[in-house]
């Protein structure tokens, strides 16, 4: 055994082999895209940024249950409720620590009406104090931004749910 | 095992059981749990759920738990197979026609029937048709319904039949069509009926002020103890951050079972109030201003110092809500005692303090409620529990509908919903007679006659009385009941008196109901003008709740007083503190408080409140905040300590509540007596004067006290009109006025112009007027008012 090591090390074989290796990757075809000109793909299921949906004739969908509250593994959500004017159950706060998010999809998972989806925006950053902290407002707006991609993630996904 | 014991065997466990009791509560008691929906420990068995069924060894079918008596030997199993099969297909009924609306249900998370699905449901509905909907009713602003939740237990219904003795729901239609409802739309109007919200195993009664605020599992409890009337109800308080959200009732058999009245689950409202005051503020040339506490109480501390210098202490009188806490009652009678002042008093709707001297050294029920409900003859004088003392009422309805013979001596004819045997509606002068003739039978039949009571030989008895006092006599367990009425009638010392008198005649027991919920807490702690701590005999008396007003002082401390609204001579009493230094501690902004006061200080509630309540039944019932009082406001008894202290007066250096209640608890325990002497008042019979028809003055259910004046859906229930005067028809005819019509009101310096109103149930020969609250504070309250026609 040592005396196979001891030839080798003479013939400088383990130099080769590094080398045959970085001439395989020198001429195969390349991985690495060019974020952000270039981006990689992401799947249906990909867990971004939060967003809260409407339905087509623009009513929120949330229904004040608390369930997300209550499911957030990092208590990142506040909610505050009261009936709303024509009687129905609403929201009047509904705040999302990006701070303290771990974006485990658990919200996305427990809620009975599909109004809190993670979407696959990331590219997100906060300049000042409060910046990633989601207001409902801020929610809302982000939801009806990316409705098409979300209404389409959650089409391609439904059969698996 | 004892002959009314027998022995069954539940799930292989032995277990004994009370011949005759259910199965269901042997099996709660040895704690095996059988799931359940309209049975409940309270009300009668209804068995229409069917949830609780259960195999019995040798018994053709499942049978339910609730509605099986025990047998002895009997062989129950409650998680076989077969139960387990009967239960779950009972589950699936259920579940046909409950909507899947959990996630906007209120009763999410704390839901009976949401906890049960889990365990019995199935997970996909075999029912594909279409699920019955059900119209919501309006109900009134308390309770919230949402009918299609409904599953027809019936607890609602039988509530109202057995407890709150009003049968206000009811189901109508069978099957499919079966509805709960008011049968014609209208509102609960039952004191008790924020109950059904507890009693409801599903969402479809639910509380209307707590809708979709919060979420149970989002709630912290913490114990309190509720304080509009001399019961004080054990409650949970749900708190959400550093809010109240809700009220719930905390069992205690021994005082509220496990009820709550509407005034004490709702009150809570009061304390997010728009109106609470939330910083000290000082008057500087007639203006409001706020500022810090330093500022204030050395403010105060300045003042009191020169009053005391100038015109002596005695010129100070301090006068607290009767639902102050013991230790606010003790520091305050110090302060002012301190100060070199006598005149401390802690019932503003007194007027007759005459009895003061023979009363004991606090009033109470006399008996407990257990003994209350066993008892089998209750003479209720000038009083109206339905309204004043809701779960007390209970215990006498309890009383009535085991057999008790109840005798009613009041001026207003009131709804009670419990057969009354024989009642006297008589004028408010005229209890006194019916009393004086009751006593003078008594007084005679009895076997241990004692001294004479001069001036009792003046009334006549009838037979009437002399009915009710054979009665009284006969009777194995009697209870001799003085209300609220007869505290705020202007010869509240005869009445009581008198009703003591008959009470010892006939060996019955005699029981007070007072104002506020610790009231017995300011006798104790020496709240009253002519005792100090522990019934301790004075030098000198000082003056009562309404003689400190009959020429003004040179200063007043007012404790959670709204004198608009808690005085019954309200107009007296702004005039007197007009002129007057006034140090007022409030926890609201209050329009005469504003324009009387000097000084506004901040104070807590109940719920952030820390000391101790006495009952009614003498039980020291201990709290402490179960949230932090908003702004500045501070508890009472820290505010006046700190008022002691800055004065330089001696024994205001404690540090926790407990060590106030300590030195009052060893204060009250080697107290003597009081003398008892019936003779110390002065009984006559009184000559009718010439009013041609006499005043009852009446302080609605919503208006007693400032937090439930502050809470919004008790206020929007529907309240008696402030701004009529209420006489039965016959009166009225004999008066010359006409409902709807305006009616003057005149007293010796006073003239009120009300809108006639025919109500039958006032007495022949009374007018009824509602105060305590907006818009009827124009009613002076002086004695001697004459009525006639606008």
């Amino acid at each position: 055994m040592s005396t196979v090591k001891f030839l080798q090390s003479l013939t400088l074989w383990e130099l080769v082999r590094g080398l045959r290796l970085t001439g395989r990757h020198l001429f195969e075809r390349k991985i690495t895209v060019q974020y952000p000109e270039e981006k990689t793909p992401q799947s249906a299921r990909f867990r971004g940024l939060h967003a809260l949906r409407r339905y087509a004739n623009g009513e929120e969908r949330c229904i004040a249950c608390k369930l997300c509250e209550a499911v957030c593994p990092a208590v990142a959500i506040t909610i505050e409720s009261e009936p709303r004017d024509d009687g129905t159950r609403r929201t009047t706060r509904y705040d999302i620590d990006l701070t303290k998010c771990i974006f485990c999809g658990f919200c996305e998972e427990s809620c009975p009406v599909d109004s809190i989806v993670e979407t696959r925006h990331f590219e997100y950053h906060g300049e000042q104090r409060g910046d990633l902290l989601m207001t409902k407002e801020k929610l809302l707006a982000h939801g009806d931004l990316m409705e098409e991609q979300i209404a389409k993630d959650r089409q391609q996904e439904m059969a698996y749910r | 095992m004892s002959d009314d014991h027998v022995t069954i065997e539940v799930d292989g466990q032995s277990i004994e059981a009370r011949k005759g009791s259910m199965l269901i509560e042997a099996t709660d008691a040895a704690g095996i749990y059988i799931p359940r929906f309209c049975y409940h420990k309270h009300l009668s068995v209804a068995a229409n759920c069917r949830m609780c069924l259960v195999e019995v060894e040798r018994a053709p079918k499942p049978l339910p738990a609730c509605a099986t008596p025990v047998m002895d030997g009997m062989k129950v199993s409650t998680k076989s197979p077969y139960a387990i099969a009967a239960q779950r297909s009972t589950m699936e009924f259920l579940l046909i026609n409950h909507p899947l609306d959990c996630p906007i249900c209120d009763q999410g998370g704390e839901c009976e029937l949401q906890d049960l699905a889990m365990g019995y449901g199935g997970d996909v509905s075999r029912y594909s048709e279409r699920k019955r909907v059900v119209r919501d009713k309006d109900i009134g602003p308390l309770v919230q319904t949402d009918m299609t939740r409904c599953i027809h237990c019936t607890r609602c219904v039988r509530f109202g039949e057995e407890i709150a003795g009003l049968r206000e729901l009811g189901a109508t239609g069978r099957g499919e069509d079966m509805e709960i409802g008011t049968y014609i739309a209208k509102s609960m109007s039952s004191e008790l009926s924020g109950n059904v919200i507890d009693l409801c195993p599903v969402g479809a009664l639910t509380s209307k002020p707590y809708r979709y605020s919060a979420r149970a599992w989002e709630l912290q409890q913490r114990d309190g103890v509720a304080p509009h009337d001399c019961l004080g109800s054990n409650v949970h308080f749900h708190i959400k951050g550093s809010k109240v959200k809700r009220v719930v009732p905390k069992d205690n058999s021994a005082v509220n079972e496990t009820w709550l009245s509407d005034r004490d689950r709702f009150s809570y409202e009061a304390l997010n109030s728009d109106d609470r005051l939330l910083s000290p503020r000082i008057k500087r040339d007639g203006q409001w201003q706020d500022c810090d506490w330093d500022t204030a109480l050395s403010s105060v501390a300045l003042r009191l110092g020169e009053l005391g210098a100038s015109v002596g202490g005695e010129s100070i009188g301090a006068i607290a809500s009767p639902s102050s806490t013991t230790e606010e009652f003790y520091l305050l009678q110090r302060l002012v005692r301190e100060l070199g002042g006598k005149s401390i008093d802690h019932r503003p709707r007194q007027i007759d303090f005459s009895a003061d001297k023979m009363a004991p050294l606090a009033p109470s029920l006399g008996v407990s409620l257990a003994q209350l409900e066993c008892a089998d003859v209750i003479l209720i004088v000038g009083a109206n529990p339905r309204l004043d003392q809701p779960l007390i009422n209970h215990r006498i309805r309890k009383a009535a509908l085991a057999g008790a013979t109840v005798l009613v001596v009041n001026s207003v004819d009131y709804d009670f919903n419990f057969p009354v045997a024989q009642s006297f509606i008589v004028p408010p002068s005229q209890i006194t007679s019916v009393l004086g003739g009751i006593a003078k039978v008594t007084d005679s039949s009895n076997e241990n006659p004692e001294p004479v009571l001069a001036g009792l030989d003046s009334f006549i008895a009838t037979e009437a009385h002399e009915s009710i006092a054979s009665k009284l006599v006969a009777a194995r367990s009697a209870v001799v009941m003085i209300g609220n009425f007869a505290q705020r009638h202007a010869d509240f010392g005869q009445i009581y008196a008198l009703a003591t008198r008959i009470a010892n005649a006939t060996s019955s027991r005699l029981a007070q109901l007072t104002d506020g919920a610790n009231s017995a807490g300011g006798w104790l702690a020496g709240a009253i003008p002519h005792r100090g701590p522990g019934g301790r005999k004075l030098v000198a008396a000082g003056l009562d709740a309404d003689g400190m007003f009959d020429s003004p002082l040179a200063a007043y401390i007012l404790l959670g007083i709204e004198p608009e609204f808690d005085c019954l001579r309200p107009q007296k009493v702004i005039d007197a503190l007009c002129g007057a230094y006034v140090i007022a501690f409030s926890a609201f902004t209050n329009a005469s408080l504003e324009a009387s006061a000097d000084v506004l200080l901040p104070i807590a509630t109940y719920a952030e409140n820390e000391g101790s309540y006495v009952n009614a039944l003498g039980q020291w019932q201990e709290f402490s905040p179960a949230v932090r009082a908003p702004g500045e406001a501070r508890p009472a008894w820290k505010v006046i300590r700190v008022l002691g202290a800055q004065l330089s007066l001696p024994g205001f250096d404690a540090i926790n509540v407990a060590d106030v209640t300590g030195d009052i608890a060893s204060l009250c325990e080697g107290a003597e007596k009081p003398n008892c002497e019936t003779a110390i008042v002065n009984i006559n019979q009184l000559v009718s004067e010439s009013l041609n028809a006499e005043a009852v003055v009446e302080i609605p259910l919503y208006s007693i006290d400032a937090l439930v004046r502050h809470g919004l859906a008790l206020q929007s229930t529907p309240l008696p009109k402030a701004d009529c005067v209420f006489l039965n028809g016959a009166t009225a005819k004999q008066l010359g006025l006409i409902s709807g019509e305006q009616a003057v009101i005149k007293g010796d310096h006073s003239e009120t112009v009300m809108t006639v109103a025919i109500d039958d149930k006032v007495g022949d020969g009374s007018y009824l007027v509602y105060v305590a609250q907006p818009g009827a504070s124009a009613y002076s309250g002086a004695q001697h008012m004459q009525i006639s026609k606008a």
